[in-house]
């Protein structure tokens, strides 16, 4: 399996490096809306909940972007019929996919999260960022777990520019609501505050659960 | 797979899209070694048949073995020793050639060095580092050649497999695909003096039924034209 993993997930890496289609997409997408909600808010600094909460929401529709794209090569240039011949264990390509768009994630916070403190943020993210570190690892998890089981259910549609939203902001709501709640005391006002870990957990166990739910239907959402 | 055992066996095999019946109450045999080639107009199920036999789609009715094993149940024990060409070549546009087949090598478990020999073999060496995406349908129907043989399988599915190629490359994918490749294959064709050519049963579909079903020797051109009537 992990030499499957390693196989699908170096395609996946240099299919991104050559078309640049999801993270410059997912980034854009990020850093326009921080602009938008400076202005929108009508106000230079933000903290606390109000932070967390256009921090997250933001992170989680640009992560929908890169979740529309996830199987498109897949499925336009017989990506799953190359993959379905070759006698491996089919849940490789969801572990491959969803660490796939967990880099991703990663490689778009590490302009968005910035971008979000120079724009919006009025604590001193260097404070919170050991913390914060850790609630978007977390998060991202979630994300790329629920997100690619979506993906590849919503590949299967004629509608999938629609399906994914509809099937993936719901799920992801305790995601957005985990994230939230566990970065609001990082942007005090008066100081990054203690990780909430009561939070943290519940990302955790979330992530627990739909990686396990992940690993037993994804098989079948590949079944013809 | 013991000796007795027919590389394909169907009996009374069908499938279904939806209510549509693709493919109805199919049988037949092929031995290992032998070539089946199968005719018949556009819709008639020949690639239902052939993505059926590649583990690709699951037969609604009947019995399918492929390779001595039954399907769909049996499908990871015979996906390794199949190699399947179909209309599409299944290489990432965006990838090299070179890069698309270590792909493929990897999920079979195959080493590099075979996929340097496959590239050598179709021709494609010296153009295997261009992305799929500059390269003529004729080169990417070569290195769909190179990635269906790869691995080495013992069955071939060919869905027009010299489709886009002209006949110097016809003649050099013919040692890994033709009848001389000593594999066991099925393929399909619309050429009716062409694909008998080094076949041992021929079938013909119409409407997702077997209309003709006898040995390659015994079939005429008539016969053959007369499915596409």
């Amino acid at each position: 399996m992990r030499r499957t993993v390693a196989a699908v997930l170096g395609k996946e890496f240099a299919l991104e490096w050559r078309t640049r289609e999801s993270i410059p997409a997912m980034v854009l997408f990020a850093v326009t809306t921080y602009v938008v909600f400076h202005f929108g808010l009508n106000r230079n600094t933000i903290d606390g909940d109000l932070a967390a909460g256009v921090l997250w929401v933001t992170l989680l529709f640009a992560a929908i972007l890169g979740i529309n794209r996830l199987f498109v090569a897949e499925h336009e240039q017989g990506g799953f019929d190359g993959f379905l011949l070759a006698p491996v264990d089919r849940t490789a390509l969801f572990v491959a996919k969803a660490l796939a768009l967990f880099g991703y994630l990663c490689v778009v916070e590490l302009v968005a999260v910035p971008a979000f403190a120079l724009l919006l943020l009025g604590p001193s993210l260097g404070q919170a960022l050991p913390g914060l570190a850790i609630v978007l690892l977390a998060a991202n998890a979630g994300i790329a777990v629920v997100g690619t089981l979506v993906a590849a259910l919503a590949i299967q549609t004629r509608a999938r520019d629609l399906m994914v939203p509809l099937l993936a902001l719901p799920l992801l709501v305790p995601v957005v609501l985990g994230a939230s709640q566990a970065s609001a005391p990082l942007f005090d006002q008066g100081g990054a505050a203690a990780l909430p870990g009561d939070w943290l957990t519940l990302l955790a166990l979330y992530d627990l659960l739909f990686a396990l739910i992940a690993y037993a239907v994804f098989d079948f959402l590949l079944e013809d | 797979m013991p000796d007795s055992d027919p590389a394909v066996l169907l009996r009374g095999a069908g499938r279904r899209y939806g209510e549509r019946a693709a493919l109805r109450d199919v049988s037949l045999e092929l031995a290992a070694g032998q070539t089946l080639v199968v005719f018949g107009p556009n819709g008639a199920g020949k690639t239902t048949l052939l993505r059926m036999l590649a583990t690709l789609l699951r037969p609604h009715a009947g019995e399918v073995r492929v390779l001595g094993r039954s399907l769909p149940d049996d499908g990871y024990a015979v996906r390794g020793r199949i190699g399947f060409l179909g209309h599409e070549p299944l290489l990432y546009r965006e990838l090299s050639g070179r890069e698309n087949l270590r792909f493929h090598a990897r999920l079979h478990g195959v080493g590099s060095e075979r996929v340097e020999a496959v590239l050598a073999a179709v021709g494609m060496d010296r153009r295997a580092g261009d992305p799929v995406a500059e390269l003529s349908r004729g080169m990417v129907q070569r290195l769909a050649v190179a990635r269906a043989v790869l691995h080495e399988p013992e069955l071939l599915l060919l869905d027009e497999p010299l489709a886009n190629l002209d006949p110097a490359a016809q003649a050099q994918v013919a040692p890994l695909i033709g009848a001389g490749s000593g594999r066991t294959r099925v393929l399909t064709s619309h050429d009716p003096a062409g694909g008998l050519v080094g076949a041992d049963l021929a079938l013909g579909l119409k409407g997702g039924r077997a209309e003709l079903l006898a040995p390659a020797a015994a079939v005429t051109p008539a016969q053959i034209a007369a499915l596409y009537a």
